[in-house]
């Protein structure tokens, strides 16, 4: 059984986002870039299901512009056996990423989509289900436990109230949450591999796919800042605070 | 003229808090957008129960469903659902609370109306877009939804609750047609005790790494919940390590919490912990790192061993309130 991983190149975790100068965009000129933490999960989780023998083979797919290339490298050097780039400059929205990775699983013969819950930049938690959606295929999201049966997969859920398990017929779709697993670190052999694994490179109107947002950011400002707070002394202090200023005791 | 409709989340036939405050950004989004009539849909078990409640909230109609394939929530019948509630009384806007619910099911919903989605709002602008935070909270942006059919999942921490008023809209039963793969329900394991539920506290109390173990967290972090009858939450380091249940992760990627106080223990103040409580009232944090980033954004910072300071915290806390 082959396995698709969607791999997508946000900026990292710990960089201080700002809004560009006139609020189109974010700026981007000291912004290091990685692959998604989410799909990072998403990725060692499909590795993990090939050294189990579970399947053969992982195939990552990203979306945008020529440098995103790296993030598919990052992730063949973790173990992937190849990739494909769907090449765009253009901004490409969850819907847009949901009919990209439709037309990419058609192509294929995959058994199982695995993918991250959501981007940490847009932050929208919406691609994986579209795709179910779309391809008719049931979806088992925030997953952190996964196991293959028989033409079926057991996940575990994180959700609200805590953990939940369903069983899915495959192929389906299973969205990564953090507890799933730790992601191996990408060792350095790896790096250099994985610059000769086969990269599958598609223009995205290749695909026949419409590629219009249906998001359009109109503007982008800074959050509200929080008015500073204060040290305080001691726990009597605290707690006096609390009662005289907070009004919360 | 076209409708709103709100998929209102219920237990035991009672409407959840963050479905109320969907149904306060459902009516904001029908006066902005000029819809005629807000329309609601309940389902699962005592769904019935539920609807009336939710018909009190000022919806105009409330359909419901207690059929077997809402025994237990699948994403698969509450898209279709919400389709079908949605196509047969032409609503053009459909919200649902961003729970792990809403945020599982709106989009398959989505997909089929070929509609685009706004998750995680935090405000209907005048203007009428939509306001939603992104990169954690780093950036706030203002997003218009070009398409003829609208989905919004809501920021419950960011919309008041409502409340019943004046007139009842009117309950009708549904039978929902269901197709697709065929998902099996194995089982469901609650974390919670009888605290209360983290986005609907007063309080909330929210320990770290420093906390060591689940022993430890659950031996510093109990006794304080006791004193504020809060609920308890945690930073994602506490949830990876295994102190505390997976659901109690607060944060970019875990639950959004605004109560009127909120006290971290522990908890450094990374930009994603920050992301899901700096909503807050008023914050407290206990860290005895005095340059601990948590204390930029804290109203009332305490540089101090969280050992030391929490039980004092708790004796100092008893003594005021007695
Ligand atoms: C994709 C992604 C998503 C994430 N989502 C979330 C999320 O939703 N929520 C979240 O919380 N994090 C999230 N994180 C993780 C986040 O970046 C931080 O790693 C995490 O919040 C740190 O947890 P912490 O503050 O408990 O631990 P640390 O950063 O290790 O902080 C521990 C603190 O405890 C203090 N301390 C130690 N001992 C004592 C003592 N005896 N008394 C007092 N203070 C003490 C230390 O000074 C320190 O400040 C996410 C990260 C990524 C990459």
């Amino acid at each position: 059984m082959k396995i698709l991983v969607p791999v997508k190149r946000v900026p990292d975790y710990e960089a201080k986002i700002k809004v560009n100068a006139d609020g189109t965009g974010i700026q981007t000129a000291d912004i290091k870039w990685i692959v998604n933490p989410f799909d990072e999960i998403a990725v060692e989780e499909a590795l993990k299901l090939k050294e189990a023998g579970k399947a053969t083979e992982v195939i990552v797919v990203g979306i945008g512009p020529d440098d995103s290339v790296q993030q598919l490298r990052y992730a063949m050097a973790m173990g992937a056996d190849s990739g494909i780039i769907v090449k765009t400059d253009q901004g490409v929205d969850s819907d847009v990423a949901s009919r990209v990775l439709a037309e990419i699983f058609k192509k294929g013969d995959y058994g199982l989509i695995i993918m991250g819950k959501q981007s940490i930049d847009s932050d929208a938690n919406q691609t994986a289900q579209l795709l179910a959606a779309r391809l008719g295929l049931a979806q088992a999201c925030f997953a952190s436990k996964l196991e293959l049966g028989d033409g079926t997969a057991t996940v575990t859920r994180e959700v609200d109230g805590g953990l939940e398990t369903i069983t899915v017929p495959t192929p389906c779709i299973v969205s990564t949450d953090l507890r799933l697993n730790e992601p191996r670190y990408a060792p350095l052999p790896g790096i250099m591999k994985a610059k000769k694994k086969p990269l599958e490179e598609i223009a995205i109107a290749d695909l026949g796919v419409d590629t219009t947002p249906k998001i359009k950011v109109l503007r982008m400002t800074p959050p509200p800042t929080r008015a500073a707070g204060r040290k305080v002394e001691s726990v009597e202090a605290l707690v006096k605070a609390l009662k005289d200023e907070a009004k919360v005791i | 003229m076209s409708n709103v409709l709100v998929f209102v989340q219920q237990t035991d036939g009672e409407v959840a808090k963050v479905s109320r405050a969907a149904v306060t950004a459902a009516k904001q989004l029908k006066d902005k957008w000029g819809h005629d009539k807000l329309i609601g849909l309940c389902v699962g078990p005592s769904a019935a129960a539920a609807a009336d409640k939710a018909a009190s909230l000022g919806l105009d109609q409330v359909f419901y469903s207690e059929e077997t394939s809402f025994q237990n929530y699948l994403a698969i019948p509450h898209a279709a659902a919400t389709e079908q509630v949605a196509k047969q009384n032409d609503c053009k806007t459909i919200v649902a609370a961003a729970t792990t619910t809403g945020k599982d099911f709106m989009p398959r919903v989505a997909a089929a109306l070929e509609a685009g989605q706004a998750s995680d709002i935090i405000a209907v602008n005048d203007d009428g877009s939509l306001k939603r935070p992104m990169y954690a909270g780093d950036i706030f942006a203002d997003v218009e939804v070009t398409t003829d059919t609208k989905i919004v999942t809501v920021r419950s921490t960011a919309f008041e609750a409502a409340e019943p008023s004046g007139t009842a809209g009117s309950t009708a039963a549904i039978s929902v047609s269901v197709s697709g793969p065929e998902v099996k329900f194995d089982n469901y394991e609650t974390s919670g005790g009888d605290r209360p539920e983290l986005t609907d506290a007063e309080v909330v109390v929210s320990g770290g790494r420093a906390l060591k173990d689940e022993t430890t967290f659950m031996e510093v972090m109990g006794p304080l919940a006791d004193v504020f009858s809060a609920a308890i939450g945690a930073s994602r380091a506490a949830v990876d390590s295994g102190y505390a249940p997976n659901d109690w992760q607060v944060g970019q990627t875990g639950k959004i919490v605004a109560p009127n106080l909120y006290i971290a223990v522990g908890i450094s103040g990374a930009i994603q912990h920050l992301a899901g409580m700096k909503d807050s009232k008023t914050i407290v944090a206990i860290n005895k790192d005095p340059d601990a980033p948590i204390f930029e954004i804290a109203d009332f910072g305490l540089v101090a061993d969280l050992y030391e300071a929490v039980p004092a915290l708790i004796e100092e806390v008893k003594k005021a309130k007695a």
